[in-house]
């Protein structure tokens, strides 16, 4: 009751479950977002998104524009890939991605000319309060925009007007919880009109009557900053939360619950719930690719670490290779390093330096071995203390949960909630014995995927087996029946021309040879 | 004694009608459950080889299930389909005999097919499409690397490739720990 | 050894030994009391216990053909603590020698070691000494404080003396230099048809003494003001959650309160209950044990209320004048059912949906 209240008056005081508070290291929050030199060259890969992977349109020797677009969608959750800049197309072929496996992905090389020409056959929409909502989510589709917030959501199917639920908030997601991080902090002080300007054309396009821009207590400049530009508009319908700093707050599920004290249900979406979530980069983008007819070409990305000597936030194009951003930084040599794709707490290890960045990069980290090795101490067995299941913001149990993943009982794991799991890392972070939880859970979830996947094969395989064996019984019988029927032809005629019986008993001898 | 006898009745007594409640509930309660051999089928992989010795995935399954055959004979199901079948049938797992190989697939060299349609007959799955006289060529998708079409081919056109990993379907190993590898030693030190 | 290392990579920096050593550093408190109260035959005990336990373990390791690392991860040390603590200081140093090695050899590396004993270590070893040996398992030595004690404890060679050779060796009969703990005697005064307010004048039993821990019992039983501040250190870095400690006190209050409202002859006072015998050594240090005790906060709560239930029936009704051990272990029995059956709603399944 006394949560309720607060609420009404605008204090988000509704936590979410669990939680841990890490050293945020936010050591570029000051730094003001620089532009990164383009490369010698660029890798696109033809994935870059969740969903189905995009097919190359350009061949080896085309000259493309920034912007232009050169891997077209496949399926619906699909978006496509364009041009980071103005250029040649030099090869298309297989190369590394930021992905944990280290496998790699098909990609498009592009030497840049150093004009970066814009591609520019989409018009501005300025007046997109006049506009069709679906016309504009046709913009942000073909703008390849997805979810930069790290999950690379395709972000068109997110902006659906569905009449069965409708969308009553927007909330803006400026949490930023992952220490290190803090694309999203610069990104408010510093584009907060565009952002806002973002947020309205969002509203527009869903329906929303409010929207909510929550920040963590720990960004004090970008909370001035949204609120300066929502008081010179002057709307009611939109406010800033400040949130207390603990991490996953910026988790979706997380953020509902503590903004709006309702739970999205297991199986559903915010949407469920009149929610949507929307990062703060993906709103910019949104805003440059309906106002300036932008595909998007670049993103905010932090470069920070122990092993970087001047960290910094800065405007990347996709497609850069790591390598170069980090020797902007001053990191040339990886002796002893270890590269993280993403924050600390849910980002990839990357094994070299080699990777191009992609829409789904928010940051590139680098960390001292030493350091590393702390966090990745030999693992003993569980001491039963409790501290897992105490941060857990899904309220699960981690250990029992991690014992079962272990041991393959997959059905106990389903049993103990285990596709609830957020992967946010919480529990190993805080676990005494040194566990890898989220790897254990990881695992079990690979192992239950492989499972129905090999049980959906061995059906189809039974079926398509058993449907041979009813074709082949099926022609069996035919001819079976066939030469019966011929049989009592010949039998009734000879019965009927006993004269017949020597021509009628050759003729029976060569159908028989057939 | 009187003790002794009114002792012997009671209890006979109450032995007697528990007996009976129980039999009764046998038949009240009674489920129909599927036949043994549908459970121990929908566990194959279906590959329909015949690696087991018996014909094809059923066979092998009414063999399980009349407890003619062993449960370890499965060889593309691999461990764990030989622990789901002896979890299922109640018995201790056993090791498996021969080690399964990595996921294969069959492929047609096209340029020296005859189009005898020989392979296509062979195919438990019917995961070769062709015609008399035309190409052959492999439904990669459909195709369980079951090798029941290399034998019939005249010409030795057939190769078993390794079935290629796909980004969507890698999966987290186990961590490199020790406690891990222990569980892993341990569930095999138990079937061998 | 980092190709497959799966996120996160950050560690908040606990570890199974700083938590140890925090429970150890929490108990230092009661250990300095205790030596107070019983001078060197404290330090000889505890010490003891705590070496008993980790040569115990270390053997246990050695022989099982594993990596002896874990003698030094404190966990032993603190169970030799903890057992020295519940026992009596008369009690001669071969039997506890024998606990210790109770505690470990049975009690913990018969299980598979750290993590997955079900009983807690230091209360199983106390329950098998108690039933074998329950004559010096229920002397109390007079603590040295009242001054009514012939032997002086805070003398080396006569605590020594004492320690290796047993009271036996000692000039003194054993009347003279043990009396009976607040709890044993209230029962076995109502056994003899006195009741609870007398038996408590002739004890000459003061709260204060109680709670700063001037009173006879084994080492830990004393002061509950010592156990307390060990108990608050725990509460505040975390260690321990609040779960466990409220729900087993309170419910051997509130069941004492009822109890003595109706009868106040018979049934001791909540405060009485609370303040004796060790209660609050179980309660904050014993039950809390993380590796027998459930992982939930709801099962932690529901354990503490049975292990409340249990301690004050036992003390009530049962035969022995302390329950608290036994309820611990009793309820250790439970864990694996309270575990399955109360975890926590999962986010997004309120209201039974699946």
């Amino acid at each position: 009751m006394i949560k309720s209240f607060l609420n009404k008056l605008g204090f988000a005081s509704a936590p979410f479950a669990g939680g841990v508070t890490p050293d945020m290291c936010k050591w570029t929050e000051d730094s003001a977002i620089e532009d990164c030199p383009l490369p010698p060259l660029f890798i696109v890969p033809i994935k870059q998104h969740i969903g189905q992977a995009c097919t190359p349109l350009v061949q080896v020797g085309d000259l493309v524009l920034r912007g232009q677009k050169i891997a077209k969608s496949e399926g619906y959750l699909s978006v496509p890939i364009h041009a980071p800049t103005s250029g040649r197309v030099l090869k298309i072929e297989e190369h590394a991605i930021p992905h944990p496996s280290g496998m790699g992905l098909t990609s498009i090389f592009i030497e840049p000319d150093g004009k970066d020409e814009r591609d520019s056959s989409l018009t501005p929409m300025n007046n997109w309060q006049d506009a069709d909502p679906a016309e504009l989510r046709e913009r942000v589709r073909i703008c390849g925009i997805a979810g930069l917030g790290g999950a690379a959501f395709p972000t068109f199917i997110k902006l659906l007007k569905d009449k069965r639920h409708p969308i009553e908030t927007v909330i803006l997601n400026g949490v930023e919880c992952e220490p290190f991080l803090t694309n999203d902090h610069r990104l408010m002080v510093e584009n907060s009109a565009e952002i806002l300007h973002g947020l309205h054309i969002i509203m527009h396009m869903v329906g929303a009557k409010k929207a909510i821009i929550a920040i963590e207590d720990n960004k004090k400049d970008s909370l001035l900053a949204m609120q300066k530009v929502l008081d010179l508009a002057d709307s009611d319908a939109i406010s800033v939360a400040s949130l207390p700093t603990r991490y996953p707050q910026g988790s979706e599920k997380q953020l509902i619950e503590s903004l709006t004290g309702k739970q999205v249900p297991a199986g559903k979406l915010p949407m469920h719930v009149g929610v949507l979530c929307q990062n703060i980069g993906t709103t910019k983008a949104i805003y440059d690719a309906i106002i300036f007819g932008h595909a998007i070409t670049d993103r905010i990305i932090t470069i920070s670490g122990d092993a970087v000597p001047k960290p910094a936030n800065m405007r990347v194009r996709l497609g850069t290779p790591m390598r170069f951003i980090y020797a902007q930084r001053g990191l040339e040599k990886f002796d002893n390093i270890q590269l993280l794709h993403g924050g600390p707490m849910m980002g990839e290890r990357m094994r070299h330096p080699d990777i191009p960045v992609v829409k789904s990069s928010t940051g590139l980290l680098a960390i001292n071995n030493e350091r590393m090795k702390a966090a990745h101490q030999v693992e003993d067995p569980c001491i039963r203390c409790g501290h897992c299941s105490e941060v857990c913001p899904v309220s699960l149990v981690p250990n029992l949960l991690a014992d079962h993943c272990r041991n393959d009982q997959l059905e106990k794991a389903a049993d103990y909630n285990l596709f609830d799991c957020i992967e946010c890392g919480a529990c190993s972070y805080v676990c005494p014995s040194h566990i890898p939880l989220v790897h254990y859970f990881r695992y079990g979830k690979g192992q239950a995927a492989q499972v129905r996947r090999e049980q959906s094969f061995a059906e189809v395989s039974r079926l398509r087996s058993e449907g041979r064996d009813i074709r082949l019984q099926r022609e069996k019988d035919e001819k079976a029946a066939k030469r019966r029927k011929v049989r009592d032809t010949l039998r009734s005629e000879s019965v009927l021309n006993p004269e017949n019986d020597k021509k009628t008993e050759t003729t029976s001898n060569t159908e028989g040879k057939k | 004694m009187e003790q002794l006898l009114y002792a012997t009745l009671s209890l006979g007594a109450f032995a007697l009608i528990a007996g009976i409640i129980l039999a009764i509930a046998s038949k009240v309660f009674h489920i129909e459950g599927d036949p043994l051999s549908d459970k121990i089928d929908a566990l194959l992989p279906q590959t329909q080889c015949g690696q087991c010795g018996y014909p094809g995935c059923r066979p092998y399954a009414n063999a399980v299930a009349g407890g003619e055959a062993d449960v370890n004979h499965c060889v593309p199901g691999g461990e764990r389909t030989m622990l789901s079948i002896a979890d299922l049938m109640g018995v201790e797992p056993k090791a498996l005999e021969e080690e399964a190989s990595v996921p294969v697939v069959a492929f047609v060299r096209e340029d020296e097919c005859i189009g005898c349609t020989l392979c296509i007959k062979a195919c438990p799955v019917d995961a070769i499409i062709g015609a008399p006289k035309q190409y052959h060529t492999v439904v990669t998708d459909h195709c369980t690397g079951c090798v029941l079409c290399l034998e019939p081919c005249p010409v030795d056109c057939i190769d078993m490739i390794q079935k290629p990993e796909l980004l969507e379907h890698w999966s987290w190993p186990l961590p490199d720990t020790e406690r891990a590898q222990l569980g892993v030693e341990r569930r095999e030190s138990h079937h061998d | 050894m980092l190709i497959h290392l799966s996120s996160p990579h950050i560690h908040s920096g606990d570890s199974i030994r700083a938590t140890m050593f925090a429970v150890i550093l929490a108990l230092m408190p009661a250990g300095i009391i205790s030596v107070y109260l019983f001078g060197w035959l404290a330090v000889f005990l505890i010490l003891l216990c705590m070496f008993g336990c980790m040569a115990t373990e270390f053997i246990a390791l050695k022989w099982m053909g594993r990596s002896t690392a874990p003698v030094m991860d404190g966990s032993a040390a603190l169970t030799g603590l903890l057992l020295a603590l519940t026992l009596p200081t008369s009690i001669p140093w071969w039997m506890a020698l024998l606990g210790s090695i109770f505690a470990i050899g049975l009690g913990k590396q018969v299980y598979g070691g750290l993590g997955y004993n079900p009983f807690n270590p230091a209360l199983s070893a106390r329950i098998i000494l108690l039933v074998s040996f329950p004559l010096q398992m229920t002397t109390w030595l007079i603590p040295m404080h009242l001054g009514s004690s012939p032997i002086d404890l805070y003398d080396f060679s006569s605590a020594w003396q004492l320690f290796v050779f047993g009271a036996s060796s000692l000039p003194h009969a054993l009347d003279a230099i043990t009396m009976a703990s607040p709890l044993g005697h209230v029962k076995t005064e109502w056994s003899q048809g006195i009741g609870v307010s007398e038996a408590l004048r002739a004890y000459d039993y003061s709260y204060l003494d109680a709670f700063i821990g001037r009173e006879a019992g084994s080492l830990g039983e004393t002061s509950a003001l010592a156990l307390l501040i060990g108990g608050i250190y725990l509460l505040a870095r975390h260690t321990i959650t609040w779960h466990i400690p409220f729900s087993f006190i309170a419910t051997v209050a509130i069941l004492a309160a009822i109890a003595s409202m109706i009868d106040p002859n018979h049934y001791t006072p909540p405060l009485f209950h609370m303040l004796a015998g060790g209660l609050i050594l179980c309660a904050f240090f014993m039950a809390t044990d993380p590796v027998s005790s459930p992982v939930t906060p709801i099962g932690q709560i529901v354990f503490g209320i049975g292990c409340g239930i249990i301690t004050w029936c036992i003390r009530t009704w049962g035969g022995y004048p302390e329950g608290a051990m036994f309820a611990v272990v009793l309820m250790n029995c439970a864990v694996p059912l309270i575990d399955h059956y109360c975890r926590p709603t999962v986010y997004g399944k309120r209201g039974g949906q699946s």
